[in-house]
């Protein structure tokens, strides 16, 4: 961008003093040597759509056209290293990410869930692409789960105001963000705080009669409802 | 020497600049109020050139960042000087730029025709402050690493293009190699080289419109050269040995444990001078959709305003109320800084922030350790996931210490130095001490009185009762439910073991007190009705037996003493089939399918607890009379890598540092 814009000419009009770094602005106020006498000056700096009082000479109009071509030149030579830039850049917009199977991942059984309606925290292990990297079974992230009625919930660890990691806590029974100190109730719900939503609720499976599963994904922060991160 | 001046300078005007830089006119004299721009340039200075070297010895991967600034910090000959006073002279630079702003602003020096200059320089502050935030991230610790993860959270609150934006920041969906590559670009090289070009351009403005003087004008007018730059070179100084107490005195900068993104850090902030935004952001006017407005639009707001100040400045009152509106942030950034600070270390949760900190020290000690002694294989993450020692106590917290204790507590505490008195004790809860020092005591925390029994009870009770005694002190929140199980520390140690056999310990809640064992045969038929009348002979044959079974462990810190002591273990193998006659319940040596009580062949060692925990009503241990402990293995609860985790740390048999195994012995 910014060489560019030092390429361009941007006041052709009434140069002042020669720049010493012999930018393109400095061959203007040299005279042609070749140019007719008498009203030089003003038809150096006139552009070729304003009425001329004198048909421009062949040569001029040549010089003209070498600006243009500097310009255009100097712009698309440094352009095209930005381009490039930008373009590795905005990778991570297009790049697909692999998912494999149906998004459930296996956590836990169901005898590790306690039976007493306490949330108790499970890593949800799986593979994860990290550029280069191929990692094979590691944390990825974290979930609660409780037992509910005899059935299981899911919430996700991650505070749905800026993403801090939520805490359970023994003594007052409830989750607590130690970043901005929202208030959850055990189902999620906002107890207090700044939270837009309640904590992100997550689906799940029991499979294989004790096997849990659960649909691990992120979610965008700051909405008041869930916005899967895509 | 001076021909070669000349040659030199008549090729390159090098006099005529020299004296173009040096004897500019500074109306009415040298102040000291004019060295804040100088001290930022030299600040900037050093940033760059230790940022350079530090540069030669990082590398951004997020299997490498925190390795590679571990090894700068603790492994490299003066790595930590140098990474030092990179970090405290990025601590001392917000002062400086705040300085420099306020001396800008009151001495009127942002006003026509400077209005450009005053531009660069908030843009001037804005990179800066982008340079702090990138650095950050960059040793990829849990302190920088959730911390940041706030910071790029909130680029998703950008109106329409956040979520893309967010993306391109992060470079990805989530935190990875790319975060740290773009972080250190960004850091090293863009913002740099930004900063280059407009530090140029500001001083050539600055000295294009010359300073401006603070009125009233004291004393003549002076050149730069030589008694503002003397007064600049002092101020230089006063910053560079501020920074050099720091670097000395906390022996470089902090590296908290490696990142984690399954490990929660609650207490994770940003660096101190973004605090009152942290803060900002917990106002109940930004709760729900308006957070927006407290992350987003409000400080753009007052950025502009700062912008506008040039202008603003032109009407009658306008440099009043600039002036004004700076005090008035200034105010109300400390305010929140203070409000920040104290709920972190006053406030309801501030005993889990302590605590929290306390951990991650103890992790970070450790992993430095592990890497210095162990050797990293793949990463300082790695090294820590799988040390018994940090691990095996973690695990032991969240699927044990429900019913088990360790030493009385959950596994997880901090042993913190010994108060003296209660005095003392009341000292160290006090906020100040919370504030400034890493050994200050949580009132929620755990307490005990010299020589008294192993119950812990909270800082607060022992403050209440106000009992004169020394205290132990550990970091430890309280726990939910009573213990119900023994408590493991020293398992199967011959301490352990002595103390089970003492009839009236057994039924204790250290041991079997909490538990339907206390009414079992073990108390009622061998502990109450024989061991309480051994003769003193017995209680000899009973002690043999106690080496003898502590010796089935083979524990790692008694092996010398089970070296030493092997003639009376082999005594006390025969006492334990014969004369105490153990094997009446237990199997030992051989299978025994006819007895209830558990194997005491390897009992303690680590295939033995490891077989326990998969199934304690394995035929082997309580086939018949196991109370509520789950088949840690046979149900899944916990993989063979996490109970072998949770056998060596409560075995102890784990790397010990060199030197405190020397000191232990």
């Amino acid at each position: 961008m910014d060489i560019n814009e030092q390429n361009q000419p941007d006041s052709p009009a009434v140069p002042e003093q020669p720049a010493a770094d012999g930018s393109l602005g400095q061959a203007e106020p040299q005279p042609a040597p070749e140019a007719p006498a008498g009203e030089l000056a003003p038809v150096v700096c006139r552009i070729p759509e304003v009425e001329a009082p004198i048909e421009p000479e062949p040569v001029e109009e040549r010089r003209g056209f070498i600006k243009f071509l500097c310009v255009a030149i100097g712009g698309l030579v440094s352009a095209l290293p930005f381009g490039a830039g930008i373009w590795a850049y905005l990778n991570p917009l297009t790049r697909e990410q692999s998912s494999s199977g149906d998004g459930f991942i296996r956590v836990t059984t169901l005898d590790a869930i306690p039976a007493n309606g306490i949330p108790a925290k499970f890593s949800v292990i799986a593979d994860k692409e990290d550029a280069w990297n191929k990692f094979k079974g590691i944390s990825i992230g974290a979930v609660y789960l409780r037992k509910v009625d005899g059935k299981v919930k899911a919430l996700h660890t991650v505070c749905p105001h800026l993403g801090c990691f939520i805490d359970y806590r023994a003594g007052k029974n409830d989750f607590y963000c130690p970043c901005h100190n929202s208030n959850f109730k055990l189902n999620g719900d906002i107890l207090s705080g700044v939270s837009p939503r309640a904590m992100d609720p997550l689906e799940i499976e029991v499979r294989n009669t004790s096997e849990v599963w659960v649909k691990f994904q992120n979610f965008q922060p700051g909405h008041d409802h869930p916005v899967p991160v895509s | 020497m001076k021909a070669l001046f000349d040659w030199i300078d008549h090729r390159t005007g090098i006099r005529s600049l020299t004296k173009d830089v040096l004897f500019e006119n500074i109306p009415g004299g040298s102040r000291w109020r004019y060295v804040w721009g100088s001290t930022l340039t030299f600040a900037l200075f050093v940033q760059f050139v230790t940022g350079a070297f530090l540069w030669m010895g990082y590398s951004a991967s997020s299997g490498d960042a925190w390795e590679s600034v571990n090894y700068i910090q603790n492994e490299m000959t003066g790595g930590w000087l140098l990474r030092g006073i990179h970090h405290w002279m990025a601590q001392a630079m917000p002062i400086l730029l705040l300085l420099h702003l306020m001396q800008v602003l009151v001495d009127g020096a942002y006003k026509a025709p400077r209005e450009v200059n005053f531009l660069f320089g908030v843009i001037l502050l804005k990179l800066v402050l982008a340079l702090s935030l990138t650095g950050y991230l960059l040793p990829w610790d849990q302190k920088g690493y959730w911390a940041t993860k706030v910071a790029t959270n909130l680029v998703n609150l950008v109106p329409f293009i956040g979520p893309e934006l967010q993306k391109l920041v992060v470079g990805g969906t989530d935190y990875g190699h790319h975060t740290l590559t773009r972080f250190f670009a960004l850091h090293a090289g863009v913002l740099p080289a930004m900063i280059v070009l407009l530090v140029i351009g500001h001083i050539y403005l600055f000295r294009r419109h010359g300073i401006t003087p603070a009125e009233p004008k004291k004393k003549k007018d002076a050149y730069f050269w030589p008694d503002q730059v003397f007064k600049d070179a002092v101020a230089c100084l006063a910053v560079m040995a501020t920074v050099m107490f720091f670097v000395i005195w906390y022996h470089g900068a902090h590296l908290s444990s490696p990142a984690d993104p399954s490990e929660p850090f609650s207490a994770a902030r940003p660096d101190w001078y973004f605090l009152y935004l942290f803060q900002f952001l917990k106002l109940p006017a930004f709760a729900g959709n308006m957070e927006v407005w407290g992350a987003i639009y409000i400080p753009g707001m007052f950025v502009g305003l700062i912008c506008l100040m040039p202008f603003i400045g032109k009407w009658k009152v306008g440099h009043a109320f600039n002036i004004g509106i700076m005090f008035v942030f200034l105010g109300g950034a400390g305010a929140l800084t203070y409000l920040a600070k104290h709920e972190d270390v006053a406030g309801g949760n501030s005993s889990t922030y302590l605590k929290a900190l306390l951990d991650n020290h103890r992790d970070a000690e450790r992993a430095i350790e592990l890497a210095k002694h162990e050797g990293i294989d793949s990463t300082a993450l790695n090294l820590l996931k799988t040390d018994p020692k940090t691990q095996g106590a973690k695990l032991f917290a969240q699927h044990c210490a429900s019913c088990h204790r360790y030493g009385g507590h959950d596994g997880l505490a901090n042993e913190l130095a010994a108060a003296e008195n209660l005095a003392d004790l009341k000292a160290r809860t006090s906020a100040w001490e919370r504030f400034a020092s890493s050994e200050a005591v949580h009132p929620e925390w755990l307490a005990r009185k010299e020589n008294s029994t192993n119950e812990w009870a909270t800082v607060q009770a022992i403050l209440d009762a106000n009992e004169e005694a020394e205290y132990e002190i550990i970091a430890s929140t309280k726990l939910k439910d009573a213990a119900s199980a023994p408590d493991l520390k020293g398992f199967a140690s011959r301490e352990w073991i002595r103390e089970l056999l003492t009839p009236d310990m057994y039924i204790s809640h250290k041991f079997f007190g909490g538990s339907a064992h206390k009414d079992g045969d073990m108390y009622r038929r061998f502990l109450k009705r024989k061991v309480t009348k051994y003769d003193e002979e017995e209680k000899e044959m009973l002690d043999l037996v106690v080496l003898a079974l502590s010796a089935e462990a083979n524990l790692p810190s008694q092996a010398e003493k089970d070296k030493a002591d092997a003639e009376k273990i082999k005594r006390g193998i025969d006492h334990l089939i014969d004369d105490i006659a153990c094997i009446d319940c237990h199997a030992f040596q051989e299978p025994d399918p006819d007895v209830d009580g558990p194997d005491l062949t390897g009992y303690g060692s680590r295939q033995w607890i490891i077989d326990f925990v998969k199934n304690p009503e394995h035929e082997k241990f309580y086939p018949e009379n196991n109370d509520r402990m789950p088949a840690f293995g046979e149900k899944e609860i916990l993989t063979d890598d996490e109970i072998g985790l949770i056998a060596d740390w409560i075995r102890g048999d784990y790397f010990i540092k060199p030197k405190e195994a020397a000191a232990a012995d």
